[in-house]
């Protein structure tokens, strides 16, 4: 019996399930604290038609970019694309959709799809292409648009520890997406640095309680950086 | 003579008070950091979920677990916080962050911004730009006063799809200081050397200009 117990110990396991058409909401922030081998497996599993919620695309050959390789994404929610050659192709030649959300609205979207929270108003975006054909609504004279809440069928996340029962940590700005991107999958898969015994971490310190993690795998992680920049000066 | 994107940057340092948060964006902006008088202290907001960002690492201290919203390694200052981009971005939309310093393609005299898209060109996205104009109690934009093809970039009404509406105050170019009141620019400050007379004919929008106005000084 697992009980509490969410390791699983291939890739094969972690993302059984996943099939064409899903939805899919990525952690990470460019390539900073992104679930590498889960990505990895994903392109090995060739579904299609996936869509694809992440704040980037990763870039050609590394991260999310390796799913453009064989066109598995057919809709990208984002922030910022454009990192990757393919990426830029694809959407030229219309392989590819992409929604264009603003960075804080797609964080919310996340966590208020984990929240059980159907949709909120935000004032971000009024007045622009991303408040068009939205409901807009007042609040004390000011003009605010309707976004809808996003939930996934497959949540991918990177934790740097996580205990056998979900609960996990995160390390510096690798956390980014990634506690929203928990919450918000039907199924959580976490990808992580270390997997501990439960009583290992400190209940005070834990980002995302276990509750909402359903799988938990351990990875080895390249941690590409994407624009190393280092002090011109003795420091 | 026109500003340098430094003395840009520099101008920009002296609007900060002692003990703002501030938000600054890719280019021009970041740069102001480099310019924070010695005699305040203001952190820095990376809108990836670092509060207190510090300088670049040395190569010993380069950490891919460590970056900024324009997805560089940097460090944390001494006091700094690590979020959630949730979190990061309810400091920004909820009125937090004391000031966010941005580029534009155009600024219009109702205060709107246009900084993140051409029509016929790739657009790579808004990034945290929208949440950001929406959300901080005082917005500087800087950039330069004409584009390359020495179009001004101050309009009555900008043509480009808009970042946000009704948000910019002030505007911080390399010819002057100007603010955005009631329908119009309002000169404030022009850079040494500049003529009034340059300003206004670099301005397309309503400017008006007081009857002295001073020269900005470094």
């Amino acid at each position: 019996m697992a009980g509490f117990n969410k390791v699983v110990n291939t890739y094969e396991e972690a993302l059984s399930g996943l099939s064409d058409s899903m939805t899919v909401i990525a952690g990470g922030f460019g390539l900073c604290g992104i679930p590498e081998g889960l990505i990895a497996h994903i392109k090995t599993m060739g579904v299609k038609d996936l869509t694809v919620v992440s704040n980037n695309c990763g870039v050609d050959g590394f991260g999310l970019g390796l799913l453009l390789e064989d066109k598995q994404i057919s809709k990208m929610v984002s922030s910022y694309v454009g990192e990757n050659a393919l990426f830029e192709k694809q959407l030229l030649n219309g392989e590819l959709e992409v929604e264009l959300t603003p960075q804080g609205t797609l964080a919310e979207k996340m966590r208020a799809g984990g929240a059980g929270i159907p949709a909120f108003y935000t004032a971000t975006g009024y007045g622009t292409p991303v408040g068009e054909g939205k409901e807009v609504k007042e609040f004390d004279g000011r003009p605010y648009i309707l976004e809808h809440a996003i939930t996934g069928d497959f949540a991918i996340v990177k934790a740097w520890k996580a205990d056998k029962f979900g609960n996990c940590v995160f390390r510096h700005t690798a956390q980014n997406f990634n506690p929203m991107a928990a919450t918000a999958g039907k199924i959580t898969v976490v990808e992580v640095e270390e997997i501990v015994e439960p009583g290992t971490l400190s209940p005070s310190e834990i980002h995302t309680p276990g509750i909402y993690v359903n799988r938990i795998i351990k990875g080895e992680f390249e941690k590409r950086i994407e624009r190393r920049v280092v002090a011109k000066e003795d420091v | 003579m026109a500003l340098t994107r430094d003395q840009i940057a520099m101008r920009v340092a002296q609007e900060f008070k002692d003990g703002d948060y501030v938000n600054l964006g890719i280019g021009i902006p970041t740069l102001a950091a480099n310019y924070v008088p010695g005699d305040i202290s203001v952190m820095l907001q990376s809108e990836n979920g670092l509060l207190g960002m510090g300088r670049y690492p040395t190569e010993a201290e380069v950490d891919a677990d460590m970056i900024n919203a324009g997805k560089e390694t940097v460090t944390a200052t001494t006091g700094a916080s690590i979020f959630n981009s949730a979190e990061s971005f309810a400091m920004i939309r909820g009125g937090h962050v004391d000031f966010t310093v941005l580029g534009a393609f155009e600024v219009d005299v109702s205060g709107n911004i246009a900084s993140w898209m051409i029509p016929g060109k790739l657009v790579k996205g808004m990034g945290g730009a929208m949440d950001l104009v929406a959300g901080a109690k005082n917005i500087i934009v800087t950039m330069t006063h004409t584009d390359k093809h020495g179009n001004s970039k101050l309009l009555p009404a900008c043509t480009l799809p808009l970042t946000g509406v009704n948000c910019i105050t002030r505007i911080i170019t390399d010819l002057a200081v100007l603010s955005v009141e009631d329908g119009a620019f309002v000169l404030q400050e022009k850079a040494p050397g500049v003529s009034v007379e340059e300003i206004k004919e670099k301005t397309l929008g309503k400017l008006i200009v007081p009857d002295d106005v001073a020269e900005m000084v470094f």
